[in-house]
């Protein structure tokens, strides 16, 4: 069983990190480094409560190796928030309580973050598609819709 | 079969070749027992339920030309394997010459899983619910692949054998696909049928790309591929065969439907009956035709 020493940046750190071969992104993550905001839902690629961004893309953690991400850039839920001031998304969540049991809510704010980044202006139905890849078994979405077209709006001013 | 699904992979080695030729050697001196990677989409999921238990996974990633979408006004398109399906949708080339792609690429999934799924992996994955491959099948993809002998092409048409088989053999590593220039005045339609709107796997896919052909008797020709209803990828002949001595008319689009669905054979499976599949292929079919008509008149 192979052991690979990888380096990359994790919420802007360098981190350099010794993991098996069949560790994935997300178990390195909360194992190794112990980012625990990130979460395990399925073990699948379908519920994205692991989504984070590997080199500006949202992905599924729990669908990438940690031997893979030599060299990369990784933000997760804790790289949000910039010198204590709160990413305006998860401002937004808050004040639409798009929050329930909260374990949905890491992967939400990623995935919308990324929308918001590649999409600054997105349609309804753009949010939608673009958390197609983030089950929500409390909220029944609508909070969470409305709090990153909130948080669109933020931005823009 | 039994699942045993675990929440961690089973013990492996992640190899990363320097080299094609190195990448080839090695999967072809562990047959059975190595697997490209590209993605990880379908591969990560079957081996932690179980299913597939090889010893090696061998990144090809960062292999020559499987990195680059290229696009030439005169050949047309090729898109390195390593290409994710959300470059792939967004790519300015892909919009302007090839939409149907992006469009089938688009109903994959989650943005997530698009941020590392391939449509080379998708073919080679071989599902016959592909939502990519009826796409490939009718732009006329060639794949670009290197083997223990060198490279070579291969079609698509008689490329996959059964669910998950494909004409492949150990050491082969595909590098990248590449479409012709597509006839001038064509469009497309993909429609999914799932059990949800986004997301799911395809309970039915129909694939439809069709326009003016002046060798047809009726001026026209509409290639239909059909996903999940037969042990590979479907392509409706007679239903083509049909649409290209008749004109283009609802009442033909309805009965080249029909012969489409006549054509499929499909399975009872968790998603679906073979009775519900072969339904909805001609209704979906129907559906793609005329969507399709519309876009080519417009």
């Amino acid at each position: 069983m192979a052991i690979h020493r990888i380096s990359l940046t994790v919420n802007g750190e360098f981190e350099q990190v010794d993991v098996p071969s069949q560790m994935t992104l997300l178990q390195m993550l909360r194992e190794k480094l112990a980012l625990t905001g990130t979460k395990n839902g399925c073990a699948a690629g379908e519920c994205g409560a692991c989504t984070v961004l590997l080199n500006g893309e949202a992905v599924n953690s729990c669908m990438v190796l940690a031997a893979e991400c030599d060299g990369a850039s990784v933000i997760t839920v804790e790289g949000l928030a910039q010198d204590g001031v709160l990413d305006p998304i998860q401002q937004a969540i808050i004040d639409h309580s798009g929050v329930q049991c909260g374990f949905c809510t890491p992967g939400i704010l990623i995935s919308s973050r990324a929308l918001l980044n590649r999409n600054p202006n997105p349609s309804e139905n753009e949010i939608r598609e673009a958390l197609v890849g983030n089950l929500c078994r409390c909220t029944g979405y609508l909070r969470i819709v409305d709090a990153v077209k909130d948080a669109a709006r933020r931005q823009q001013a | 079969m039994t699942i045993n699904a675990h929440p961690e992979l089973p013990e492996f080695d992640y190899i990363r070749p320097a080299s094609l030729v190195e990448a080839s050697q090695f999967l072809a001196q562990h047959p059975g027992d190595a697997r490209p990677l590209l993605g990880g989409t379908d591969i990560l999921v079957r081996m932690r339920d179980g299913i597939w238990r090889d010893r090696y996974l061998v990144d090809v990633k960062k292999l020559d030309g499987t990195s680059e979408i290229i696009f030439n006004e005169g050949l047309g398109l090729t898109i390195g394997a390593a290409v994710n399906m959300n470059q792939v949708i967004t790519h300015p080339q892909v919009q302007a010459h090839y939409p149907l792609l992006a469009q089938a690429c688009r109903r994959v999934a989650s943005y997530q899983l698009r941020s590392r799924a391939t449509i080379v992996g998708n073919i080679c994955n071989a599902s016959p619910a592909g939502d990519t491959i009826g796409a490939c099948m009718l732009l006329d993809g060639i794949l670009n692949i290197h083997g223990i002998n060198g490279l070579r092409q291969e079609f698509l048409a008689g490329f996959f054998l059964g669910p998950g088989k494909t004409i492949l053999s150990p050491g082969d590593i595909v590098t990248s696909i590449h479409f012709p220039l597509p006839p001038a005045g064509w469009a497309g339609t993909y429609l999914k049928l799932g059990r949800n709107t986004w997301s799911d796997l395809a309970i039915v896919g129909v694939t439809v790309f069709g326009g003016p052909h002046p060798a047809s008797a009726s001026g026209y020709r509409f290639r239909i591929a059909l996903a999940s209803v037969a042990p590979v990828p479907l392509i409706a002949a007679a239903a083509e065969d049909y649409l290209s001595c008749t004109p283009p008319t609802p009442e033909n689009f309805a009965h080249a439907a029909h012969l489409a669905a006549e054509a499929c054979n499909p399975i009872d499976d968790v998603r679906g009956s073979a009775r519900y599949r072969k339904a909805m292929a001609q209704k979906l079919t129907e559906k793609a035709l005329q969507k399709t008509w519309l876009e080519v008149t417009r």
